[in-house]
């Protein structure tokens, strides 16, 4: 039992949080509210430094790490709202790509994929099994799609290179998350997996997702506490700063413990999927619904904190607002998790 | 690099730590009363069954594992001491009515104490033929504990302190052998300073005791005044003038890692799934309408155990609990409230049921979890404290 992260894993964390505060200011996610693009030299930058293939497998150029190494810099990328893929990337698309490569199959295939994730040249876009049908995050201007066609006989899990006019933009709050509605034909040439290889890979997918989100949500929560105690601090009303008043110290405090709460368990979480643990899924929707709580009531109380001035296009925060409610939705609500949670609960006593 | 903090993360118990476990278990097994058989230990009789349980638990050095041997533990560290309080609630063991003592005052002691102190003290509080209550709340002194008037004069002819003053809200009073209290030893100083921090004979002349009833009827604290209570010089804890600073390490326990161990909770969740799991079958409707609430009070618990994990393995590495202890009260003590109102709601109209002939542990559960967000410092002032001390707002 030693829960916690290693120094070199904050080390690194560390070099990553340095770089995206010069690399991803404010100005530059509003620069990328104009012209979404998954392929940034932020994104070249974040590939040299080995940030993009962290989980890629060393045979292809990557560094052959798992969740836990991950989730600190998710959180960083969230801190920063980074508008690149890194979490559908590295988070999701990577590992699943690595689970099939390993089965040695479709080596030739998902090998280069692989190997342009950790080169920075690829970035992909996965289809949210929660959502079967519906827009996917990220597809417009990815590299690679991972879809899934929901068959009579189960899911089938397919990969597909886009060529223009394959992807139907959907526009969203957040122009970061490059929606986009996939308009493809399932072919013989682009399955990946079906039956129960399918079904198993998509369930590691989904609890992936749900704890890369989670992590981000982490970031953008904490980011947001931050703006809006360093606000309260500055803005002055009857004679003082609004944050010596109780009023706002307690909105402040309640999202500040929500927060500290939901790190260990996104942290939990990330570790369970690494070990195989057998209460990984459990653990995976314990952190997508604790931090999806956690980041939108950080995003309600620092609106308010910030008062007017906060519900403007000017004040960073709504960069910040906006990822939040679109990441809290993404790869299961809280509500759903504690639904999935409560029935694997009830199943198992 | 230091070997612990270059140790890659694992939440998996060791063997040694399983082999522990198995061992705790065991005992258990084949000492525990049934779940709920002892009367309520905020009644005289059931004072004495929790005593004398904890007096079988101390006798085979289970009562405070995480002590040195010396005083009856067994040297574990804090990861073996939450194994031992997973097995502990895993059967509903009773309640611990020496928890002032062992859970607050002793790691207070352990760091301000004397050595005689700590000789005379900690083996009759591990073996609860002494009991401690908490003699802090004044009056007019409740979350502004500071405002402190109970007063401590010298008297260096008979080498000690005479104490005068009320003290009230002290769980355990009615019926503890011994009071640790906050008296103010100098009136000039500044309200922080100037305080000391005794450890007082309940039998000393002087000292009167008067039993509160609480919400459920029972005497669970007391009003304690103190006419002319002599104490002698080596029953102050800590420095004279620097009972602010001891309090707070003792405030410190109490909200951080040592008062509620996670096990507490994570049993009472896993309870309350069974509950709801009943539900689902007898009252279909009044379960859906409960899901979330059950799901989320669950979720509160487990957030809880992994926080603990996480914030003693940080302990352990070198580091301290700072003010994540307010953190940690506020959530402990939001979590009992929101496993027990779930738990009501299943319930419906039988959650009104309590008195003779009435097991009712969900409803005896709710209103001990409502002092939760009261004592050990209201969750406003915990609030406070994450604001100005976690966020550095500026103080009001």
């Amino acid at each position: 039992m030693h829960f916690a992260f290693t120094d070199q894993q904050l080390e690194f964390r560390d070099a990553v949080r340095q770089v995206l505060a010069k690399e991803c200011t404010t100005d530059d996610v509003r620069a990328a509210y104009d012209a979404p693009a998954p392929r940034t030299s932020r994104w070249t930058t974040l590939a040299e430094l080995g940030v993009t293939g962290l989980t890629v497998p060393e045979a292809h150029g990557g560094f052959g790490l798992g969740m836990v190494d991950l989730v600190p810099l998710l959180e960083e990328a969230g801190r920063v709202a980074m508008p690149e893929p890194l979490a559908d990337t590295t988070g999701v698309a990577a590992p699943l790509l690595g689970d099939l490569d390993a089965d040695g199959r479709h080596a030739d295939r998902v090998g280069p994929w692989l190997a342009g994730i950790a080169a920075g040249t690829v970035t992909a876009a996965v289809a949210d099994v929660h959502t079967p049908g519906r827009p996917v995050a990220g597809a417009a201007g990815a590299d690679l799609l991972l879809l899934v066609d929901h068959t009579t006989d189960g899911p089938v899990l397919h990969a597909v290179a886009p060529d223009a006019g394959d992807v139907a933009p959907v526009s969203s709050l957040d122009p970061t998350r490059r929606l986009g509605q996939p308009a493809w034909a399932p072919r013989e040439g682009t399955v990946l997996a079906s039956g129960d290889e399918a079904v198993a890979l998509l369930g590691r997918t989904s609890d992936r997702a749900a704890v890369a989100t989670g992590a981000e949500l982490l970031g953008l929560a904490d980011a947001m506490v931050s703006l809006a105690s360093n606000y309260a601090k500055d803005r002055q009303q009857f004679g003082k700063p609004i944050g010596s008043f109780q009023a706002v110290k307690h909105l402040l405090a309640g999202a500040q413990v929500l927060l500290e709460f939901a790190r260990p368990v996104v942290y939990g979480a990330a570790w369970g999927l690494d070990s195989g643990s057998p209460d990984a899924s459990r653990g995976a929707s314990v952190a997508k619904a604790y931090a999806s709580d956690a980041a939108v009531e950080a995003a309600r109380v620092s609106l308010q904190v910030h008062g007017a001035i906060g519900y403007t296009w000017e004040c960073d925060l709504h960069l910040f607002l906006k990822r939040t409610w679109a990441l809290s939705e993404a790869w299961g609500s809280a509500g759903e998790h504690r639904m999935r949670l409560l029935d694997s609960l009830v199943a198992t006593r | 690099m230091d070997e612990r903090t270059d140790q890659p993360m694992d939440l998996q118990w060791t063997d040694a730590q399983e082999a522990f476990r198995a061992e705790a278990r065991d005992w258990l097994a084949s000492h525990t009363p049934a779940p709920r058989s002892l009367p309520s230990l905020d009644t005289a009789e059931g004072f004495e069954a929790h005593r004398a349980w904890e007096g079988e638990l101390a006798a085979d050095r289970w009562s405070v594992v995480s002590w040195p041997e010396e005083f009856g533990g067994r040297g574990v560290g804090i990861l073996e001491w939450l194994v031992f309080e997973e097995e502990y609630w895993r059967v509903q063991a009773p309640l611990r009515v020496s928890q002032n003592g062992v859970f607050l005052l002793a790691p207070t002691m352990f760091e301000f104490g004397t050595a005689a102190q700590k000789a005379r003290f900690l083996p009759p509080m591990a073996s609860a033929r002494e009991i401690w209550c908490q003699g802090w709340s004044e009056p007019d002194a409740g979350s502004d504990l500071a405002g402190i008037r109970s007063r401590a004069r010298r008297s260096d002819s008979e080498g000690g302190w005479v104490l005068s003053g009320q003290k009230t809200w002290a769980s355990r009073g009615a019926f503890a052998e011994w009071c640790f209290g906050l008296f103010r030893t100098d009136p000039d100083a500044e309200r922080h300073r100037g305080l000391t921090y005794f450890l007082i004979d309940m039998a000393t002349p002087g000292v009167t005791v008067r039993p509160i009833p609480q919400i459920d009827g029972e005497t669970g604290f007391a009003e304690l005044f103190f006419e002319d209570v002599f104490v002698p010089d080596d029953l102050v804890l800590g420095d004279v003038g620097k009972g602010w600073n001891v309090a707070m390490a003792t405030a410190g326990s109490e909200r951080g890692l040592s008062l509620r161990s996670p096990a507490r909770y994570s049993r009472a969740a896993d309870r309350l799934v069974e509950l709801y799991a009943d539900r689902v079958a007898s009252d279909p409707a009044r379960a859906q309408r409960s899901a979330d609430a059950v799901a989320k009070a669950w979720m509160d618990a487990e957030a809880y155990r992994l926080n603990t994990l996480w914030t003693a393995t940080r302990v352990l590495d070198g580091g301290s609990v700072g003010p994540e202890a307010s953190a940690n009260k506020i959530h402990w003590s939001e979590t009992d409230l929101a496993i027990h109102r779930a738990a009501l709601d299943l319930l419906g109209p039988e959650a009104e049921f309590h008195g003779d002939g009435v097991d009712a542990p969900w409803l005896d559960g709710f209103l001990f979890a409502l002092a939760g967000p009261i004592y050990a410092g209201t969750n406003e002032i915990q609030r406070n404290v994450v604001a100005e001390r976690m966020l550095g707002l500026p103080r009001g």
